[in-house]
């Protein structure tokens, strides 16, 4: 097990190399930060010379990524152009967005799960039809327009909840943003636990364990739920990752200032410090989300051993 | 269970009776997914509503006679009146023309992107299966790159750098972004198929590997290849509009659901039909290419029926 630990950490360092010097050179080369500063006014060459020097975007870019990389080790991210650090940015910014993020995942696993169970164990059924074309509906309406939606229903026209969240959320304003981040997924998740489910229950270890005569509760609850669970948890663990990323758009419509809105803060006022520096960390936590799923893996499942 | 016991006995019987199996025309993967497809409601209604959509966005001059591109502020927010049914945004422009407009570039988008995808990923996943060595090798490694970047998120950094907004842009940065995904898909399903007896016996017979490839394996392996992409056109073309309403996707003058949607939430509060509309055309698109993606994966997959 250790050993399968320190090899996958050791394989995750060339694909987040990778990663982070595909959007560095993105945001670097094909975008000019330095011009981007001025907005439409023409510098001065001197002092546009001047602050390529001070920033190191005079050097190759591929010197450029690896003096931000060796920056970053050290805790330093830079600094937005109005001079305020990016750590800093970050220090207000994940809390916010991890809040979010974990009651989205738990709406996925309760309500995901629970639905997906229900269905998959009544297959045919009514519940099954309308829980199949309710995610259907879910999956296909774009995530800003069911924020704008549950918005403008459920906050503007019935009042029942604040249209925006205050500056400092508790977890009972967050639940309404949530539901919105994690309406998606949380199609995706009662789809896979209910195909799982439906999979499963034709499989002979499940018919052995109701002819051994155990409890309904036994054999749903540890024969098959269990087993059922494995490609769930894959894509929940994955998830983590994209709901961070993915939460741009929800916390735009709820004014929610977590990662999401300071990326897009970023992106639309092109400070690439901030761009980069947000995007890296969150590749980094979809990269451990994903070595976390995999170690799953061998809890629910134990046919699988790391060696 | 009823599965089980209906499949044993017609098996039994067509090899009792070859003679009998013989007068039925023998069925391909193809001709059987092709006769579920023809049976399946949700086929049948996703694929009316895409008729009309790739209508809609071919001549959208049938549909509409007003200019989606003429505004009057006088009528800014007004709601609907006769001739207008849909009312008018914030600009004045008539929502239901600019609606019919704009099916256009979404259908353009998914269509494109889906293609470009399942064909370069397609091409270049099922070639590192098929011959191993260092292109496989590789282009792991560059799966796995791209896999740590999600598409709404790299789109939004790598279009939001460059000037342009055309739809040829978006696609261009779409496919550059999302081909690993089936190129991982194409690598499994050949490296599958190559090793099943039919390959291995064609090779025996000393087929050429263009005639192994072409003959033998794509016809094989394409199915999931077909599946995946299906399903994710429906995909392609929401994260089109998310991107074009983050405002760095299309910019005009290209008409697009997802700016007009933008444009539309600023006041949306006491205007909501300007919202509604265009935002309902996306979602139904949506969902009819989803549909006919669930449809295309029952058929094609057995396995799930």
């Amino acid at each position: 097990m250790g050993r399968y630990v320190i090899r996958r950490l050791l394989q995750m360092i060339p694909v987040f190399l990778g990663t982070t010097f595909i959007i560095f050179a993105m945001v670097y080369a094909l975008g000019d930060p330095v011009a981007q500063m001025f907005g439409d006014r023409t510098p001065d060459p001197a002092t546009v010379a001047r602050m390529r020097h001070d920033l190191n975007l005079d050097k190759p870019l591929v010197t450029q990524y690896v003096l931000y990389m060796g920056n970053i080790f050290t805790g330093d991210f830079g600094e937005a152009f109005n001079g305020q650090k990016v750590t800093e940015l970050m220090g207000e910014a994940f809390p916010t967005t991890l809040q979010l993020t974990l009651v989205a995942i738990s709406l996925e696993i309760v309500l995901g799960i629970g639905l997906g169970l229900l269905s998959g164990l009544r297959r045919g059924k009514i519940l099954d039809n309308v829980v199949l074309i309710g995610t259907l509906v879910v999956i296909s309406i774009p995530v800003f327009v069911i924020g704008y939606l549950a918005q403008y229903f459920l906050a503007v026209k019935w009042n029942w909840v604040e249209p925006s969240v205050s500056a400092d959320p508790t977890i009972d304003e967050m639940i309404l943003p949530a539901f919105v981040l994690a309406g998606l997924s949380l199609a995706y998740v009662t789809r896979l636990t209910r195909t799982s489910i439906v999979e499963n229950m034709r499989a002979d270890y499940l018919r052995t364990a109701v002819a051994k005569g155990l409890p309904r509760r036994r054999v749903i609850g540890v024969h098959l739920l269990r087993n059922s669970l494995i490609p769930v948890v894959t894509f929940i663990g994955t998830d983590v990752g994209a709901l961070m990323g993915g939460a741009i758009v929800t916390e735009g419509i709820f004014n929610i200032h977590g990662v999401g809105y300071q990326l897009l803060q970023g992106v639309v006022r092109r400070n690439s410090p901030t761009v980069v520096g947000f995007v890296t960390v969150l590749v980094l936590v979809f990269l451990l989300a994903n070595l976390i799923v995999d170690l799953l893996y061998a809890v629910l499942d134990p046919r699988i051993r790391y060696a | 269970m009823p599965d089980l016991i209906e499949k044993t006995p017609s098996g039994a019987a067509a090899a009792a009776a070859p003679a009998a199996e013989k007068r039925e025309k023998p069925r391909s993967l193809w001709g059987d997914a092709w006769g579920t497809l023809r049976r399946n409601p949700v086929f049948i209604i996703s694929a009316l509503l895409i008729l009309l959509l790739v209508t809609v966005s071919a001549w959208p001059g049938l549909f509409t006679s007003t200019d989606p591109r003429a505004c009057n502020l006088d009528q800014s927010k007004v709601g609907s009146t006769s001739g207008h049914p849909f009312g008018f945004d914030i600009q004045g422009c008539d929502v239901y023309a600019r609606t019919i407009y704009g099916a256009r570039a979404s259908v353009t988008v998914g269509i494109c992107v889906t293609v470009g995808v399942a064909l370069l990923g397609g091409v270049l996943g099922g070639l590192a299966g098929y011959f191993g060595g260092w292109w496989d090798a590789l282009l792991s490694r560059i799966t796995d790159i791209f896999f740590g970047i999600p598409l709404l998120l790299g789109g939004l950094v790598f279009l939001s750098v460059i000037k342009g907004g055309s739809v040829w842009t978006v696609i261009a940065f779409m496919i550059a972004l999302s081909w690993p995904q089936i190129a991982r898909i194409a690598r499994s399903s050949v490296i599958t198929v190559k090793q099943q007896d039919y390959v291995q016996a064609a090779k025996a017979l000393g087929a050429s590997t263009t005639r192994i490839m072409l003959r033998h394996v794509l016809p094989n392996a394409i199915a999931p290849v077909i599946v995946v992409s299906t399903i994710a056109l429906g995909t392609y073309i929401s994260i089109e509009a998310t991107l074009s309403y983050l405002g760095v996707g299309l910019k005009p003058p290209t008409i697009s659901w997802g700016q007009d949607i933008s444009s539309a939430a600023q006041q949306y509060r006491n205007a909501p039909h300007m919202l509604l509309w265009p935002a309902g055309a996306l979602s139904l698109t949506v969902l009819s290419f989803i549909m006919l993606g669930d449809a295309v994966r029952d058929a094609l997959d057995p396995k799930l029926r």
